[in-house]
């Protein structure tokens, strides 16, 4: 049983994917909303986010989804996925919009895949990072159940994560430079790709997040 | 390994039914969208694209009842294209469920759109269509250079605008994609205007989206490597059954391009 799963609706961006591939893969109940009572009452809670980082995070802070976050982490201990921007949201900063302050949540930034920038052969690598890539799991985690280490995942992004503490790293990506395309910690799952458009391999991490029970 | 180039099914939709032409006339029907749009899904494409070709204002909403049911069968990226003409046609099919929309003629009237458009919804889906038709070389000190303009109405309507100096532009106005049909090979299955595809993908530092001419399997392949794409596009040689994106996949691996198989 999955329960309800609430996918925090800041306002940037269309939610239906998330919200379509959810109920797809099974979901009891979906609700997309940024109403605290709702967001409390989940049994799940799925951070998305698109769009630029500083405009995210100053919806974020109106709708106080930073609190009904932190309280979903650190107070109910429930299964949280971030996703893309919502990642991304979790650091420290941002150089995106000319340096952004973020949640704080994990201690890292978010950095610029900079330009020009090559592959390992010397070739020229295109920003955004945008396509199927292939994910590098570096340690197991429930999330990767039945999904192949090197499995392709579609990414769109021209920012990419940094931990500070790479223990937290459950996945990562080379596009020029080595990013971090999951992060893992206690009861949080954090992916810079984009499961809900990433066909098998997304759909069954998301189905391993409905069966997930939150420990790391 | 590395990021995948990209083989996109693409979907020309006449008033809710899949339909391809030859040079835009003698128009064949192809079929149901949605059921299209799922086998293409289930055969590994690596995302799809939508074009409404609907000349009638009045069936836009039959395509956003299309793109809905797409989104809700589909979990790979969909781009809508074909009439878009404002932020609020654009917010329209994204909220329909598409990933990405697809501008062409309004960017030409209104190139503006573009950076209004990226910076409210960001450059990630924001694609703009370039349609390029090859038009008298240059002659610079006797050496003649081919030159390629972008053209309107199904590539009838000439607009004086050079397409490589215009993908520039769109790159610095926002654009996160060019999607480059040339408009003297679409529908001839004579393969992608290789020329105009290298010029673009090397002028520019966002993703190339090749179309237009694709009549084998080895005119994708020549896609990549020759014209230098990010990603392929083809539509009838997948409608009729002739190969599947399974195939196509297999025939760029072969020729040592890195694909999601």
């Amino acid at each position: 049983m999955s329960g309800t799963v609430a996918v925090i609706d800041y306002g940037m961006g269309n939610l239906h994917s998330v919200e379509s591939a959810l109920q797809h893969v099974g979901a009891d109940q979906v609700v997309v909303t940024h109403d605290a009572d709702l967001i409390r009452q989940a049994d799940r809670v799925v951070f998305p986010g698109v769009g630029a980082i500083r405009d995210c995070m100053a919806e974020i802070r109106r709708l106080h989804c930073d609190q009904l976050l932190d309280t979903a982490l650190r107070e109910q201990h429930k299964p949280v996925l971030a996703i893309c921007v919502g990642m991304q949201a979790l650091m420290q900063r941002s150089e995106e919009n000319d340096g952004v302050d973020c949640l704080g949540l994990i201690d890292g930034d978010v950095r610029h895949f900079g330009a020009p920038l090559t592959d390992a052969d010397g070739q020229r690598l295109k920003v955004p990072h945008m396509g199927w890539n292939g994910v590098q799991q570096a340690r197991p985690h429930a999330l990767w159940q039945g999904i192949p280490d090197g499995e392709r995942f579609y990414f769109v992004h021209s920012y990419y994560v940094h931990a500070q503490n790479r223990d937290l790293v459950a996945g990562s990506v080379q596009y020029g430079v080595s990013a971090d395309a999951a992060l893992a910690r206690d009861n949080l799952f954090a992916v810079q790709f984009h499961p809900e458009k990433s066909h098998r391999a997304g759909l069954q991490l998301l189905r391993n997040f409905l069966d997930w029970n939150g420990t790391c | 390994m590395g990021l995948a180039r990209r083989i996109i099914p693409c979907l020309d939709v006449d008033q809710g039914r899949v339909v391809k032409g030859v040079n835009f006339v003698d128009i064949r029907d192809a079929g149901d969208p949605v059921e299209i749009a799922a086998r293409y899904n289930e055969q590994g494409a690596d995302e799809i694209t939508f074009l409404d070709i609907t000349a009638s204002h009045e069936a836009r909403d039959t395509t956003v009842h299309t793109v809905e049911a797409i989104a809700r069968e589909v979990f790979i990226p969909l781009t809508v294209g074909g009439g878009i003409r404002s932020v609020d046609d654009i917010r329209t099919m994204l909220n329909a469920g598409a990933d990405k929309v697809s501008i062409n003629t309004a960017a030409i009237h209104e190139p503006e759109l573009v950076r209004r458009a990226s910076e409210r919804f960001g450059a990630q889906c924001i694609v703009v269509a370039i349609d390029a038709k090859r038009v008298d070389d240059v002659i610079v000190e006797g050496v003649a250079t081919p030159r390629y303009e972008i053209f309107t109405h199904g590539g009838r309507r000439p607009t004086g605008i050079d397409a490589v100096e215009w993908a520039r532009r769109m790159a610095e106005l926002g654009a996160g994609e060019i999607l480059l049909t040339s408009m003297d090979r679409d529908g001839t299955r004579d393969g992608f205007e290789l020329g105009v595809t290298r010029a673009i993908t090397d002028a520019v530092d966002i993703p190339v989206i090749a179309s237009g001419g694709v009549g084998n399997l080895q005119h994708l392949v020549d896609g990549v490597i020759e014209g230098g794409a990010d990603a392929v596009l083809a539509a009838s040689i997948f409608h009729f059954g002739e190969y599947t994106v399974g195939e196509a996949k297999a025939a760029m691996a072969a020729a040592g391009i890195e694909v999601r198989l």
